[in-house]
């Protein structure tokens, strides 16, 4: 029992060290393909190529000072960037990296990790309503409806896959997608992986659907009045954020740790490049598109992405009873 | 074996909640120590372009945020409601599929009138 619990432990440390170690990366990739597909360098000074950029990043923001507003509410305030970092990093514990292998392989792993980033987007709403700033308290106002217009979307979008695969477990949907004809899911659930891809961008409040912080009219949103390492503890929780949505998307509609062919001595080679291509995907449409306007996003969320959701769930139903019988 | 069920998977995972609140809350305690610290009264003001910051910050706003709000509460909860039975689909067949497809027409219509009475359109 005691060693058990000391491995879980040690399990933790090493899977919270190689997140943390991606997530840092994942704002140096991110530079570096905004960068070049704007036809520059991204960043090159510290270190070759500038690899060493987010460590000093990093060094920075932790010597930062602390900025405490006067007029804040002050638990709130202290509370809601760990919220939203702890939310985040919760959702690691239900991912499958390879087969067998997840911190804790709860049966509903897939309910667990909506759960915790709907509660992810609490961290938000409370940062813009504790700072008792206007610009944060837009932010917040604008995250909160944003995120629960996409969290419907975003349910919906899964629940053909729950239908194919039977199971909220995430390592019986790998399985379970492994053995369908198609091996991945995002074929015949085209629509939903569809719905899904917008869906996560919303959630985790990324461009096009960034309006919780648009800095041409908000400064900030929800985090203007955070400095130092309270703002970087919300920038963590949003790249780890990503990181499990992408997670998500690999696992539900992408199949996996499964691969064309087994790679001996590596098996979550296959998990790692689909993860690294949705991320990758996150940073193409930020290089892309512009920055849809508040009505926008509400319309699409409400008026094309849910419908489209329930039409996915219609037309799986007609599929699953009447063709792939 | 009904009453004998521990949800020792869950251990886990409160290790790994109680590991990131510890990190998060031992990033900003031990970098207390190691930070400057010099507020003063125009740091410490609430952003506003630079100006004293004017009337309240909480100010009213749209009524639209919390009709959006209500609208979530509806349909999350229908779509909660699918889970279940997207899960055992299979064991059920062409009764849930009928089932299912009453649930989701009545669903519809109530969209469909939210949509007819401008819940959904943003700007007015």
């Amino acid at each position: 029992m005691v060693i058990e619990i000391l491995l879980t432990i040690l399990l933790i440390v090493v899977v919270f060290s190689v997140i943390m170690l991606h997530v840092a990366y994942a704002t140096y990739f991110e530079r570096k393909v905004i960068g070049h597909m704007q036809v520059r360098m991204g960043p090159m000074r510290v270190g070759p190529h500038g690899l060493l950029q987010p460590i000093a990043d990093g060094i920075k923001l932790f010597f930062k000072e602390d900025v405490f507003p006067e007029t804040a509410d002050k638990p709130t305030f202290y509370a809601a960037p760990i919220i939203c970092l702890v939310a985040a990093l919760t959702s690691i514990a239900v991912i499958p990296f390879w087969e067998g292998m997840a911190i804790s392989d709860i049966n509903i792993g897939l309910l667990f990790i909506l759960a915790m980033s709907s509660l992810a987007g609490w961290g938000v709403v409370l940062a813009g309503w504790a700072s008792n700033s206007k610009y944060a308290f837009l932010g917040g106002l604008r995250a909160s409806a944003q995120i629960i217009s996409y969290e419907i979307a975003m349910g919906l979008s899964i629940v053909g896959v729950m239908m194919m695969a039977g199971s909220l477990n995430m390592s019986e949907i790998v399985k379970a997608q492994a053995q369908s004809p198609f091996g991945i899911y995002a074929i015949p659930q085209v629509l939903g992986f569809f719905v899904f891809l917008v869906a996560m961008l919303a959630e985790t409040n990324r461009t096009p659907f960034d309006m919780p912080e648009c800095e041409s009219e908000l400064v900030a949103g929800y985090c203007t009045e955070y400095a130092g390492f309270r703002f970087a503890l919300f920038f963590l929780g949003e790249y780890v954020g990503m990181i499990v949505m992408a997670s998500v998307g690999t696992i539900c509609f992408l199949g996996g740790w499964t691969g064309p062919f087994e790679v001996p001595f590596f098996p979550i080679i296959w998990f790692m490049l689909k993860v690294y291509f949705l991320i990758f995907f996150f940073y193409w449409v930020r290089a892309t598109l512009p920055r849809y306007r508040y009505d926008q996003i509400m319309a699409l969320g409400w008026k094309v992405l849910i419908p489209l959701a329930l039409g996915n769930v219609i037309l799986t139903g007609i599929m699953k009873t009447f063709v792939w019988h | 074996m009904p009453g004998s069920y521990l949800p020792s998977d869950y251990m886990s995972v409160l290790f790994l909640l109680l590991f990131a609140l510890g990190f998060g809350v031992a990033a900003i305690a031990l970098g207390q120590l190691l930070r400057l610290r010099r507020p003063y009264h125009e740091k410490l003001v609430a952003y506003e372009s630079g100006n004293e910051p004017t009337e309240l910050p909480r100010f009213r706003f749209s009524v639209k945020f919390y009709l959006i709000a209500i609208l979530f509460a509806v349909f999350d909860v229908e779509c909660i409601f699918l889970y279940p039975w997207a899960i055992v689909y299979d064991k059920l067949g062409l009764f849930a599929f009928a089932e299912m497809l009453i649930f989701i027409f009545l669903l519809l219509a109530g969209y469909v009138y939210a949509w007819g009475k401008g819940a959904l359109t943003w700007e007015r």
